[in-house]
């Protein structure tokens, strides 16, 4: 049963550093992100959340070892990271689909030659997975935040990932946005068992929705469950009044 | 060419097309407005006009070095000065030290000082002035083989790389985790313009060639909805603009380059009219 070995299953983690510029960014990072789980990564600003996850992504280098490892404990050498990025800069009067954006990441054929049947349907099933394949011939211009952040979710997702990474994708989004997202990453979870990665400031919704939760601060201060956490002198010295919030 | 010309008068008996510098110019509109049409599709989006125009000063710079080191061919001047130049920006700009807009100033700037420096040394700048402006009707039939050659290597590598680098244009790290590389991708993009814009110079002219390439595209992006319709835009207007302007010239005995840019002009002010007819 998929529950059982997957306990085995696990992106990890073991001493991992990065510096940068002579400085310190991380150091000494030891973690397990398990497939099928939710874990979130918690911190305050120049915790190197961030940084942390470049180094997954391989944008950074760094020392320590990552390893992907199987539900047999067999490191596996290849580890396809999803990516959910916080915002996106770009023109909002550039007349670029959706559905051209995705066609772009999803094949080689140029777009501006059009988009071919086949990559369409792709396309438009990897939408339909996110609730979002009304999108399909919206400006990206045109999409709000929420919108935007389920349409990054779809490409994400495709080619599956073995480690999906959201990087905060709370900015913003508004509350129902937001849980409608964290509603489809959930059953995303349950289907397709990936590991999934979460970045958030929002400790209500960590409570809420994450499986680990791992608080940082330059190195791992503390680990485990939500309740475990929020409840350590190190998780008090981090966020002090936003505990009381809770 | 005797063969191409015969074609010419068969399919286009204008009397302005009767003389063979008519039909080169002619020739030479047809191969380089797309190029330059396409390309502008991405400059637009991207926000690179000031980068392109800059990148037009820098043949000044690229000529003046080519006189001072020897080299027989300004063209083979311009083209590696302005391929060096781009990479540079393009360098400077990926190590996010400075605000993009400041570098590109400072570039332009010093590019254009040593060019003037250089070429105006004597007084005898005027022989250069025709840089300036351009002209369109001294294309030679040995001139449009390479341009042929720019057309077709430049909508191949076009081809590759444009997927990658709309990708990249979003939000580089997303490209990165799905095996685009950007920083390369970015730079072939500036050398492929910077070519592109080095050839069509020594027609168009330096003050005129940044109009031709951001345009037609910034025209197209008003009509279109996506990113097929704005290369097609783009390209309709800049071949349109192209030929127009050069039978407008012939017929008024005046510059091509600023006919051609009037036309794309128009065409733009044209586009801000349908834009809000077609997007409502």
């Amino acid at each position: 049963m998929p529950e059982h070995h997957c306990s085995l299953c696990h992106i990890g983690l073991e001493g991992v550093g990065v510096q940068r510029g002579g400085q310190t960014l991380l150091h000494d990072v030891s973690m397990h992100i398990h497939c099928g789980q939710l874990t979130a990564l918690i911190g305050q600003n120049g915790a190197g959340k961030t940084t942390l996850i470049r180094a997954l992504l391989g944008e950074l280098p760094h020392s320590g070892h990552i390893r992907h490892v199987d539900d047999h404990g067999r490191d596996i050498p290849h580890l396809r990271t999803g990516y959910v990025p916080q915002h996106l800069h770009f023109d909002k009067e550039m007349p670029v689909t959706v559905e051209d954006f995705m066609a772009a990441a999803f094949t080689r054929r140029p777009v501006w030659t059009g988009v071919s049947k086949k990559t369409r349907q792709a396309v438009e099933a990897a939408l339909d997975d996110v609730e979002a394949a009304e999108l399909m011939q919206r400006p990206l211009g045109r999409c709000s935040g929420g919108e935007l952040q389920r349409v990054l979710l779809a490409l994400a997702l495709n080619p599956a990932p073995d480690l999906l990474v959201l990087d905060e994708p709370v900015s913003g989004v508004d509350q129902n946005g937001l849980r409608m997202f964290l509603d489809t990453v959930l059953r995303l979870k349950e289907t397709h068992h990936m590991a999934i990665l979460l970045v958030s400031h929002d400790l209500h919704l960590v409570r809420e929705y994450a499986d680990h939760v791992v608080l940082l601060d330059k190195t791992v201060l503390a680990q485990g469950s939500a309740e475990n956490v929020f409840q350590t002198e190190q998780f008090d010295a981090v966020f002090g009044q936003g505990k009381e919030a809770l | 060419m005797d063969v191409i010309y015969g074609i010419m008068d068969a399919v286009l008996p204008l009397e302005a097309l009767q003389f063979s510098f008519m039909k080169n110019a002619f020739l030479a509109i047809l191969l380089l407005t797309p190029l330059l049409g396409l390309l502008g599709t991405m400059a637009v989006n991207q926000q690179m006009a000031f980068f392109s125009d800059a990148l037009g000063h820098s043949a000044l710079t690229g000529i003046g070095l080519g006189i001072v080191l020897g080299v027989s061919s300004d063209l083979l001047s311009m083209i590696v000065f302005g391929v060096v130049w781009a990479v540079l920006i393009c360098r400077i700009k990926q190590t996010g030290a400075t605000s993009t807009d400041t570098v590109i100033s400072v570039f332009s700037s010093t590019s254009i000082a040593a060019g003037l420096l250089i070429l105006s040394r004597g007084g005898g700048f005027a022989k250069y002035s025709s840089l300036l402006i351009g002209d369109v009707l001294a294309v030679t039939p040995a001139d449009l083989g390479w341009l042929l050659m720019a057309l077709i290597v430049g909508v191949v590598l076009w081809v590759q790389m444009y997927n990658r680098l709309l990708l990249t244009s979003v939000n580089e790290s997303l490209a990165r985790s799905r095996g685009v590389k950007t920083h390369l991708t970015e730079c072939a993009f500036v050398v492929l313009v910077a070519v592109a814009v080095m050839l069509a110079i020594k027609w168009v002219g330096v003050m005129l060639i940044n109009a031709l390439l951001i345009l037609p595209a910034a025209a197209g992006r008003n009509l279109a909805r996506n990113s097929r319709q704005h290369a097609l835009w783009s390209v309709v207007i800049a071949l349109g603009s192209g030929v127009a302007g050069l039978l407008s010239a012939y017929a008024w005995d005046t510059s091509a380059g600023a006919a051609i840019v009037l036309y794309a002009a128009g065409c733009y002010a044209i586009s801000l009219a349908g834009r809000s007819l077609l997007k409502r």
